[in-house]
Formats: C-alpha cells, structure tokens, sequence
C-alpha cells in the first residue's frame, strides 16, 4: 500500500488516487504538421523504465487535482512530489 | 531421450534408475541462426515451431533465470478464445486449437481441461454485453453459449445467484472448449520437444544488449555470458519488453504493471467450471491439487516488483468471499504478482521491429498463456520465411501508425 502525499491535503493511501501515467508529455503541433510517426510516438509509445518514473497522479477521492510523482517501478518508493507544470526534479 | 509412455512409468517406477533430465542444459555457442530472448512459453514454443514446422535447429533460447519462471508460472492457467473481432477469434484460436492437440504433439501431458469458461453478467447492461459477445464470438465461428441464471446456477452451485446476492446472476455464457491448462507443463514440454530437436536452452543468461552492424541491422545479443551473433533475434520477455527495446534504440506502446494471483488451501472438488464475473473482475478456478484459483484486475500503477499491492489483493478476496459465500472462510496460501506488458488495444504486437532483424512477440498483457502455442508458432512463421502470417498481420507495431488497432479492451470481457 502507497501512502502518497498530495500536495493540498497531505498524505493519504493510494486507493483515493488514480495514476495518470508518464508525466511530461508534449503534445505536438501544429495537427497538419505533425507526421503520422510523431502522432503514433505521442499517443501510444511511453516510456517504462525499470526504476525512476516520472508519472501523473489525480487525487480522485479527494481534492480532485493532479499532481506530479517520481516514484521507483520496482520498490514503489515515491521519491518526489511536485506539480504540474515544474520541470523533472533530479531524483536518485 | 526417449518418449514417455505407461511401460517407461511402470519401468521408472519399478526400477530405482532416476528419471533422465527433460531437456539438455545447454552453453551458449557463439553464433546462432536465430537467438530467442525469453525463455517462458512463447520463446519455447517459437524455438520449438522454428525447428519442427521450418526446420531451423540451430537456434538458442536464452533466458536469465530459469525457463518458465516469470509470467509463465505465475498465470491462473485459463485457456480460451472468446474473443470479439474477428482478428483475435483467429488468433486466439489457432492457439486453442494448437492446445487441443499438444499433449500429443508434445509427448507431455499439459494437463488441458476443456472444463468450460463461464462469463456472468450481474446487470442489465452487462447482460446486454454478454449477448452481443457471446454473438460475436459465435459469429467469428467459435463456441460460445448464452446461460440463464438457473444454468449459471446449475454450472457453479457454490456461486451466489440468490435475489439478495449482492451482484446478482442475469445469466452469462460460456465457451465450452475453454478451461485449463498445467502452466509449468506447457514450458517444461516445449523446451523438452525443442531440446530434442536440437535447440540449446540456456538459463541463467541475461541479455544485456543487442548488437547491430552499421545499416541498424541486428547481428547478436551481449549477454552475462558472453557474446552471441545471430542472423536473427527475436525478443519474447512480456513485461520487460521496453526494457530490451529500450536495448535496440526503439519504443514500444508498452506499459508494464503487476497482475496479481493467489491460490487458496486445497479442498476437495466444488468447481468444475472456470468463473470469470463482469462485475468484479474476479476469475475463479480449482486446480487439480484442490486449490483454488483466484486472479483479477491489475494493479493500478507501472510496475516491476513481483509482489503485488495490498489494495487489489484485497478485492480479489473480497469479490470471492462475496460471491463464492462458501470459500470466504479458506486460508491463502500463496499470493504472488507477474509482470504484464499491456497496449493500449489489448492485442498483442508480432512480427517486425524498427530494428531489422530483431522480431517482436509481446503486448499479451494480462492473457499470454492462452496465447503460448500461437504466439511461438506465427513467431517462428514469420522468423523463418520473412513474412508474417496472415493470421499475424493485423498486429504488426505499425497499426499504431495506421491507426488500424484491434481494441480488444472493451470487447474481450477482460480489463486488459
């Protein structure tokens, strides 16, 4: 069980939130400049590294707002949090 | 080796000579036509077609624990094809099919187990559901029957279809020629029939990189034992597939989390059906040995620990302590989580990579044991005459450039 720390309403389990997947996605643009390889890249392909993820999280079951996560893939431990909008924080 | 029969029993058994090992414990060689990554049931089971449907027997399965050790062993055995699109129908039963026949084929019994796959609507909606599936499966030419709820009721006595129930029965269906399969069996007689045939299995071989000429081709693989070339390499590891992917300088719409199951302490024989409720995502069977079998929805967040999360464990229990009344009171045993590889349409990924010379068997999610035989051979079909079988087309990688994907997710009766 993840106990994980929003940023409004301080720490609560993981089952009042839902996880949003990779965090920092761009989406591309302008539409009819964008290649059908690139449209592919930013729907469907993601990057799922064995370790630090950087990943989107909602606290649904709570204040409703989403937030940013660094969090380890293989032990669960949530290294950062932070919002959205700032830039990837260095994690080790 | 020998084959195994009822006299070779009588003669082990009488005689105190042990039994020899199933399959040759190989080292690796420097150079291979085909390298496999992954020694579960699909890198077996393509070793194995490669060899006895084209041929090829110079080819080694590499696999960094032991073969059969990852998602393999750690599936809830179930075997079925009742799948929505036409293009899964067919896939999925070339692989019943292949099940059907391959105790046979294989010279060892996996222990398959036509008990029937039952699927239950617990609403009106669902109920809706279940009528358009179980018609579309019947329309792509596969087995599927709708049940009332005295007929669910008839198939699982144990289940609770009483009008208090808190997911009351509206009916359900079920594929008859769906059940169950030993899992260990299915890798242990592939490595054994390819090992016959002259395939080298190697355990205890991590690959840690793909090597590549100067045109971007894929020549060979850098392991924990040393360098191996190959013509061609072929990567079968499920939940670890971005991770070699990652390996050979592409991506892949590959997204790995936990899928959970447990099994409870063995009691004598009370379902003989496997039970899959659309309400709660639980699946339910009882294994040879008397356990019962539980699995559910997955984990809710990426994910590469073995465990599990507690959250999901304990709907998983919870479900079946609801609906199964009688079981509530079983000790667990065993819990236990494998790592699945899961797209955004639910279907599988076969055939080429970005990278030539590297072919792709992965994206089976929540449902790569059903898949083992067809998987392994439409692998090897393609590995061995260059193209890809029509069976196997429409889940090359590029649908996700086309947009032609096969969405499963909503139509296969499973959150996967």
């Amino acid at each position: 069980m993840l106990l994980i720390s929003c940023p409004h309403c301080g720490p609560r389990d993981e089952v009042e939130f839902r996880c949003g997947g990779e965090a920092h996605l761009t989406r591309p643009g302008p539409p009819d400049t964008v290649s059908d390889d690139i449209w592919a890249g930013y729907l469907f392909m993601r990057r799922n590294p064995r370790g630090l993820h950087y990943e989107r999280w909602l606290h649904a079951a709570g204040c409703r707002t989403w937030f940013n996560v660094a969090r380890d893939t293989v032990t669960h431990e949530i290294k950062v949090v932070y919002a959205m909008g700032q830039p990837r924080p260095e994690c080790t | 080796m020998g084959g195994y029969s009822a006299l070779g029993l009588l003669r082990h058994g009488l005689g105190a000579k042990a039994w020899p090992p199933a399959w040759r414990e190989a080292s690796p060689r420097e150079r291979y036509r085909v390298v496999i990554i992954g020694g579960g049931g699909h890198g077996l089971a393509t070793a194995y077609y490669l060899a006895r449907n084209h041929g090829i027997r110079d080819v080694a399965v590499l696999e960094k624990g032991w073969i059969g050790g990852g998602n393999t062993g750690r599936n809830t055995t179930i075997v079925r094809s009742n799948y929505y699109y036409p293009e899964s129908a067919a896939l999925y039963d070339l692989s019943l099919k292949l099940y059907e026949g391959l105790s046979r084929e294989l010279d060892y019994n996996i222990m398959l187990s036509q008990r029937g796959m039952m699927t239950v609507a617990h609403s009106r909606h669902e109920l809706d559901m279940v009528r358009r599936w179980a018609g579309a499966i019947r329309a792509n030419g596969i087995d599927s029957e709708l049940l009332s709820p005295v007929e669910v009721a008839r198939l699982a006595p144990l289940f609770d279809t009483s009008p208090q129930a808190r997911y009351p029965v509206w009916g359900g269906f079920i594929q008859r020629r769906g059940g169950t399969a030993r899992h260990d069996a299915v890798a242990w007689g592939y490595a054994r029939a390819a090992s016959t045939l002259g395939v080298d299995i190697i355990q205890n071989c991590e690959v840690t990189a793909i090597r590549r000429d100067p045109t971007g081709r894929a020549t060979g693989v850098g392991t924990s034992r040393g360098e191996i070339a190959a013509d061609s390499v072929v990567m079968a590891v499920a939940g670890h597939s971005t991770a070699v992917a990652d390996m050979a300088g592409f991506r892949l719409p590959v997204t790995s989390y936990a899928l959970q199951a447990m099994v409870s302490e063995p009691v004598k024989p009370v379902l003989d059906v496997v039970v899959l409720s659309l309400a709660t995502g639980l699946y339910v069977s009882q294994s040879d040995k008397g356990e019962m079998v539980l699995g559910g929805a997955l984990d809710l967040y990426n994910s590469y620990g073995q465990r599990g999360n507690l959250p999901t464990a304990i709907n998983v229990a919870g479900a079946a302590a609801e609906q199964f009344p009688a079981l509530g009171r079983l000790r667990m045993l065993r819990q236990w989580a494998g790592i699945v590889d899961v797209v955004q349409d639910s279907s599988p990924i076969l055939g080429e990579s970005p990278v030539p010379g590297l072919y792709i068997n992965c994206g089976w999610g929540t449902g790569g044991f059903k898949a083992i035989p067809a998987g392994g051979w439409l692998t090897a079909h393609h590995v061995a005459t260059g193209h890809s079988h029509a069976i196997a087309t429409p889940f090359s990688l590029r649908r996700f450039t086309t947009g032609a994907l096969i969405d499963e997710a909503a139509a296969a009766g499973i959150a996967h």
